[in-house]
């Protein structure tokens, strides 16, 4: 997909509301539910937005943000279905919004919720200690198919983003791992770098400091592509410099994970059209390129079609992993 | 000394005209935030993230750590007037503050209250000037086993040495825990003990049971025993003030011990809010004869105080070196650092060390400014005692429930908190001890989920809370202070009939 289609689509998109558009505007504070604890991704995501609308004067009405990170965001969903039709709340998530009523048993369904857009995707990586013997991904599957479930993996969360995709690589290869479960990014990040798990699969800005520092260093990037060019971190390897795990032989094409706004179900087509006009100029501001600059996340404006294509094939592979892991909830 | 050149040099950028108003705007907020309970630190905080965007990122940390010292400050004053905790740090000030105040000393509590908490800051930024880099590197030994054998010790320490009835402090604690594993669990992705309530999907807010504990079930005490409050209306004298202040050296044994155990828990990270409590417990099992902790004894307000301060300074280490916050706000300026591009981290001290150490600098500094601006609220504070209850009590109950309310905006916390109110109401009447219930809520979720990660770890084997020296001898504390109060007394028991505390 290609940066100038996706701007085309949305144009088309815009014109054919524009004049529904001109019709609706907040009339009330806006609240943006923030499917995380504070201070996580989807916060810095969240409020970065905040802060780009509410200074560009794009919203006019003041916006208030409100984590509801319980239940691995649940919370935020149910939220939403709770304020079915309302205009005034926005729903800021990853793709927890589609994959956790698969593997938990929760009172909303996806249909609960509209999608807006996407804004950015950010990258996995999978990363191990600086004096680790693991030179590629592959060493790392091989070493864990000699002797399995013995090497320890980290990830957040249960079920969630990153045991799927230790599951996933699992499923390719064969190779069995023993995940672990811990809170946070920034927490395996620290558990790897004192040497307390062997690896960890965290998204680039969760890891750059100890990679900076020397203390783990980066195997493979799960992307079709390597990442953007970029000044160098560590010594003189910079993001560009990670090989794809596919180049190293690990047949997983891309595991992205996109960061997505929503609306409760039930609103107007006019409002859909007046946030996916807003935070299309979000997107082109100067201050977004350079938070994703700041956070090695990729640049992908979704919406419409697109956006459902995306959600539609990101859900069918995750949920053939979950099907596989006999995780789905009944 | 290397770091002492470059602590002037953060000197230099913390103290400018700009920056200093920023320490006492800050401040200030922090204060306001604090006191009212429900609207913590993380709150305030964060409100501020989005503002900070218009700043370089050195004032933007300057702003938002001097709202977090101001919180903390402020925290303590509804602790000790009114058995409300405005923040969870301060809720082991309750303990002896209250009681305290209640006697018509509330004076001398807050005054207690906020210097030591502004010696405990000192301590601590002492030791982030001077250990910088060794405690992070310390802080990376901490594993799984590593960090439950830190809680065990937190539980082991307030508990140990408790002087409820066993069975009693039993069913708290078990209560405790039983609330804290409501909500989804990290390590299965499983949903607990929500009765189908969607309400319950997050757990039960700490904060909310504490409000509803302390203050309403405070309230309905007061209502039973004839509705006003027992403070005495004290002579309000500035002079109460200097003559508290004269009478600190007296406590230094705690300070140390306590700003000792704050650090350590900043560091390792266990929070300030399980500082607090552990501190209270060793200060009252190593404490001489006298009045009986909870009662008023100065040294139930020196204990948490300091080290609930230690620790909130310390955590800004593991913050800036490792990238893993200690506490809820130091997870917020994390968040806002990222979003400044600053990437948290061991080499944020060598590529940004105006960013680190005009930080550290801002710290000597704002904590100075926040102990002058609360000792200047002191008398204003200690007067609302003087208000009679059928004022003051609607007003309580009034900001229990807006506490309770903004912690996350949800209807159904304030049905909780009448029914912990009530619940509270049933443990002071039937001389249950509510702190266990208190530190089984903060760090029972902690310590299970710590557990649970090593036995993943260990397949199953407990053998790998004696696997290194290192969590081998905090688990050895941990034991020993569970078990050696009861031999000593058990002991003493023996030798003479002498009345045990």
């Amino acid at each position: 997909m290609t940066k100038t289609k996706a701007g085309l689509l949305a144009a088309t998109a815009l014109m054919l509301a524009a004049p529904a558009w001109a019709e609706w505007a907040p009339s009330r504070p806006v609240e943006f539910v923030v499917a995380s604890g504070a201070g996580g991704g989807t916060d810095n995501f969240a409020r970065t937005i905040q802060a780009v609308l509410t200074r560009d004067g794009i919203v006019e009405s003041p916006i208030v943000v409100l984590n509801k990170g319980g239940g691995s965001g649940a919370e935020a969903f149910l939220y939403a279905r709770q304020n079915e039709g309302d205009p005034h709340k926005l729903i800021f998530g990853t793709n927890n919004v589609y994959l956790l009523p698969h593997v938990a048993k929760l009172a909303y369904t996806v249909e609960d919720l509209q999608p807006v857009a996407a804004l950015a995707l950010d990258e996995f990586l999978v990363w191990v200690k600086a004096d680790s013997p693991y030179q590629t991904v592959m060493d790392l599957v091989n070493a864990a198919k000699d002797a399995p479930g013995t090497i320890p993996f980290g990830g957040s969360q249960s079920k969630d983003t990153d045991e799927t995709l230790v599951a996933l690589i699992e499923q390719t290869t064969g190779a069995d791992f023993k995940y672990v479960p811990f809170n946070g990014g920034g927490e395996v990040g620290v558990q790897l770098a004192g040497g307390h798990v062997a690896a960890n699969v965290n998204n680039p800005n969760e890891n750059a400091g100890q990679w900076q520092a020397g203390a783990i260093r980066p195997l493979c990037v799960f992307a079709p592509q390597r990442m953007a060019e970029s000044e160098p971190v560590s010594g003189d390897m910079g993001w560009h410099d990670i090989p794809t795990c596919k180049e190293q032989g690990l047949e997983i094409e891309s595991y992205q994970m996109p960061r997505t706004v929503w609306l409760p179900a039930g609103t107007e087509p006019e409002v859909l059209a007046y946030y996916q006009d807003a935070l299309k100029k979000v997107a082109e501001s100067q201050d977004w390129k350079d938070y994703l600059a700041k956070t090695s996340q990729s640049a992908s404006f979704l919406t419409g079609e697109e956006l459902a294509r995306f959600i539609e094939t990101s859900e069918a592979n995750a949920v053939k992993v979950f099907e596989a892991e006999g995780w789905t909830a009944q | 000394m290397e770091n002492f050149d470059l602590l002037m040099h953060g000197f230099g950028i913390a103290i400018t005209p700009m920056h200093l108003m920023l320490m006492v705007g800050g401040v200030l907020m922090g204060l306001i935030v604090g006191v009212l309970p429900g609207l913590g630190a993380p709150n305030g905080v964060s409100l501020l993230i989005p503002l900070t965007f218009a700043l370089d990122p050195t004032s933007a940390i300057i702003l938002l750590s001097s709202i977090y010292w101001g919180a903390l400050f402020g925290g303590s004053t509804t602790s000790i007037l009114f058995n409300i905790p405005g923040e969870p740090s301060s809720v082991a000030t309750t303990f002896d503050g209250y009681p305290m105040a209640r006697s018509g000393q509330s004076t001398r509590a807050l005054t207690l209250a906020f210097m030591s908490a502004g010696f405990g800051a000192l301590l601590g930024v002492i030791v982030i000037t001077l250990l910088a880099g060794w405690a992070s590197n310390f802080a990376l030994k901490f594993g799984a086993p590593e960090y439950f054998a830190v809680y065990f010790l937190a539980f082991a320490a307030f508990i140990g040495m408790g002087s409820a009835a066993p069975m009693k402090t039993l069913v708290s604690l078990a209560a405790g825990l039983l609330l804290a594993s409501v909500g989804m669990d990290s390590v299965t992705g499983s949903i607990r003990l929500t009765f189908g309530f969607e309400d319950l999907l997050g757990g039960i807010s700490f904060l909310v049971v504490v409000i509803g504990l302390f203050g309403i079930g405070e309230l309905l005490s007061t209502v039973q025993e004839g509705l006003r409050f027992r403070g005495v209306a004290s002579k309000i004298d500035l002079r109460d003030v200097f003559r508290t202040i004269a009478e600190l050296p007296r406590y230094w044994a705690t300070y140390l011990r306590s700003g000792a155990i704050g650090i350590w828990m900043g560091i390792t990270p266990g929070g300030p809010t399980a500082a607090s409590f552990m501190s209270y417990g060793i200060a009252r099992s190593s404490s001489r004869k006298g009045a009986p902790f909870g009662t008023g004894r100065p040294e139930g307000i020196v204990a948490p105080e300091t080290a609930d301060h230690s620790a909130g300074s310390c955590a800004m280490l593991p913050m800036l070196a490792l990238g893993v916050p200690s506490s809820a706000t130091a997870a917020v300026m994390m968040g806002g650092l990222m979003i400044w591009g600053l990437t948290p981290g061991p080499m944020l001290f060598a590529t940004q060390p105006d960013f680190v150490w005009g930080l550290i600098a801002s710290m000597y500094v704002s904590n100075l400014i926040g102990v002058v601006l609360v000792l200047a609220t002191v008398p204003m504070f200690a007067a609302l005692l003087r208000i009679p209850f059928t004022i003051i009590g609607p007003m309580i109950v009034a900001i229990c429930f807006v506490g309770a309310y903004t912690v996350s905006n949800a209807t159904f916390d304030l049905w909780l908190v009448l029914v912990f109110g009530l619940v509270g109401y049933l443990f002071s009447r039937l001389d249950y001890p509510l702190a266990p219930l208190v530190l089984a809520m903060v760090l029972g979720h902690k310590a299970e989920n710590a557990f649970h990660q090593s036995m993943v770890l260990s397949d199953g084997s407990l053998g790998i809370f004696f696997s290194n020296p290192l969590v081998s001898g905090i688990m050895a504390v941990g034991i020993a202070l569970l078990v050696l109060p009861k031999l000593v007394s058990m002991g003493s028991r023996l030798r003479r009939r002498v009345p045990v505390e």
